[in-house]
């Protein structure tokens, strides 16, 4: 064994040290920004807090007990389940078909490619702009093609569920094209040879994309799932630039939790009760998030058998 | 039976023909957008309206611009700054995280990799309030720090640098440096940087197109006189009598940064979608 000089024990010492001093900063950061935070939101939700009075005392579950109690709340779910079913559901089938189709010999793949990511960096502020317009009640363009047809008009603004279509296409339209890449990429990652088995074996194109694509991306598949529940249960940007004046509707037919969370806090100056829909909303996403992971996993493993 | 294998995975016309269905629809909203943008007033709701652009968009582009609720070159200004600073800073701290926990041996590195990737599942929304009432107490309100502080390093990104630094770097070239008597920050700057290059380059243009369409956090910290761009945009419709062509136009003078690097570097970005897959 050599014994090291002052110099080497030092340039050791850093060396051993340096990792952490690479990776601190995420570590800090989530402290100040993120955990910090999380923990305080508990703290706040049990104290009556409004915005210019701060902390007005400890109150236990009383938030809770008032935001369960506040029919608002239960529309605010009921919206928010309903524009994430109606937005991920369609937006993951399409992506798969899109990812599939973009998976095979095309003929100028980057352009194709590059088509389908393109709504991905306009603005969610702008597609709602824009969307709000062409899903007018009055002779919007939405309305004005369906009469052609002989339908409508649709209530885009005034009828719960058209409202919570317009707003779900205003996600789709930003998100499948980004998600058919996510999904792209890992289909490529799957060897062309598990293909022509599957064709030696007599698979039609269906069932190879059963038994072949679907098993071979299942972590990817899981993980566009997951986020985009987390992304549709917490959407606010859509809803909140759906009208002009930013309540979500009349009758609240596409306040969503989010919505609902800011209009408390930021309308009502009542941090408690806002601090408690928080807390709610993470615990339904949670939940979500676990169905999720279930279902996706059964699905996925079935193909194998 | 090699040739029919090849032959399932060559598309038919009817991939063409859905695919050209699902680009049609990408364009078309912002197609109309901008007809009605260089239309008049009543563009939006011209259910005759035409194909071809009319002539007004300079002028109602003028308008959003120079609309005083809005301050649109402000918000420009902030937009760039913190888009810039914040794409800059993720990818500084992603690639020295990344290049930790792809090539350097310590304490805890498996458990601190998972935790982090666990912290990408915890809603933003969750923390708004408490992080408002920090903001406020540093007098951080209506501030880019408020905006550019809590995004100068995150999960996706650590995690993102990793899986590629773990597979394009090869381990011997840092174990040859440190023989060599490089400092841990010198191979860093020298070997690793200039690998990870193009899952940097990936990181910084997502990173780049999130900051600049984030909405949530501006709008809760920022005021009217100090906006991001979408701030600013959702301002344009807070008016009782809106006019969507100076709206849209606005709207669209908004998108047309994004649109721009897109067009440049959206090959590498679809390219780098790829390259990032295949192991």
């Amino acid at each position: 064994m050599t014994t090291l000089t002052g110099r080497q024990r030092l340039a050791n010492v850093s060396y051993r040290a340096t990792p952490y001093v690479y990776i601190s900063p995420f570590f800090i950061l989530f402290a100040v920004v993120g955990l910090f935070p999380l923990v305080y939101t508990a703290w706040v939700s049990l104290h009556e807090w409004s915005l210019i009075g701060g902390d007005g005392g400890w109150v236990g579950l009383d938030n809770y007990a008032a935001v369960l109690g506040d029919r608002k709340f239960w529309i605010a779910l009921r919206n928010s389940l309903s524009i994430f079913l109606l937005s991920s559901v369609p937006q993951l089938i399409f992506a798969l078909l899109i990812a599939s189709a973009l998976d095979t010999n095309l003929r100028g793949k980057t352009f194709w490619r590059m088509g389908v990511l393109l709504p991905y960096v306009v603005a969610p502020v702008a597609v709602a702009l824009i969307f709000g317009q062409l899903f007018a009640d009055q002779f919007g363009a939405i309305n004005n093609l369906l009469s052609v047809f002989g339908i409508g008009p649709v209530g885009w603004h005034v009828d719960p569920l058209a409202s919570h279509v317009a707003i779900a296409t205003m996600v789709n339209f930003r998100w499948t094209g980004y998600n058919s890449l996510v999904l792209l990429a890992a289909m490529q990652a799957i060897p062309r040879d598990y293909y022509e088995a599957a064709v030696i074996d007599g698979a039609g194109r269906i069932r190879q994309f059963l038994s072949v694509t679907i098993p071979g991306i299942r972590p990817t598949l899981i993980f566009v799932i997951i986020t985009s529940t987390i992304g549709g249960l917490q959407i606010f940007d859509e809803p909140r630039l759906y009208d002009q004046f930013g309540l979500g509707g009349a009758d609240s037919q596409w306040l969503t939790l989010t919505l609902y969370l800011y209009n408390l806090g930021w309308d009502r100056f009542d941090f408690g009760k806002a601090s408690a829909v928080a807390w709610l909303l993470f615990l339904v996403i949670a939940i979500f998030g676990l169905i999720n992971l279930l279902a996706s996993r059964r699905i996925s493993t079935e193909g194998t058998k | 039976m090699r040739n029919l294998a090849l032959a399932q995975r060559r598309p038919g016309w009817l991939g063409y023909a859905f695919l050209g269905l699902v680009l049609l629809l990408s364009i078309l909203p912002l197609y109309w957008s901008f007809l009605v943008a260089s239309g008049d007033a009543q563009s939006a709701r011209d259910p005759n309206l035409s194909w071809f652009p009319g002539g007004h968009f300079i002028e109602n582009a003028i308008n959003a611009i120079s609309n005083p609720a809005v301050n649109f070159w402000k918000a420009l200004g902030n937009s760039i700054l913190v888009s810039v600073t914040v794409s800059a800073s993720v990818v500084f701290f992603s690639t020295l995280a990344g290049y930790a926990f792809a090539k350097l041996k310590f304490r805890g590195r498996g458990p601190l990799l998972v935790f982090i990737i666990a912290t990408m599942a915890v809603p933003t929304q969750l923390g708004v309030v408490p992080l408002y009432l920090l903001m406020a107490q540093y007098g951080w309100i209506d501030t880019m720090q408020a905006i550019i502080v809590p995004a100068l390093v995150n999960a996706f990104g650590v995690f993102w640098m990793t899986q590629y630094i773990a597979q394009a770097l090869p381990d011997e070239i840092i174990e040859a440096a440190r023989v060599d008597g490089a400092s841990s920050f010198r191979s860093f700057r020298s070997i690793v940087l200039p690998i990870a290059r193009p899952a940097a380059t990936m990181l910084a243009l997502f990173t780049f197109v999130a900051s600049w369409t984030n909405f949530f956090w501006p709008f809760i910290v920022l005021t009217p006189q100090n906006p991001t761009l979408p701030v600013a945009l959702s301002l344009l419709q807070a008016n009782y009598f809106v006019d969507y062509s100076v709206v849209l136009a606005g709207t669209l003078l908004a998108t047309v940064p994004l649109l721009v690097l897109f067009v440049v570097a959206g090959k590498q970005l679809v390219s780098g979608i790829m390259q990032g897959a295949i192991k």
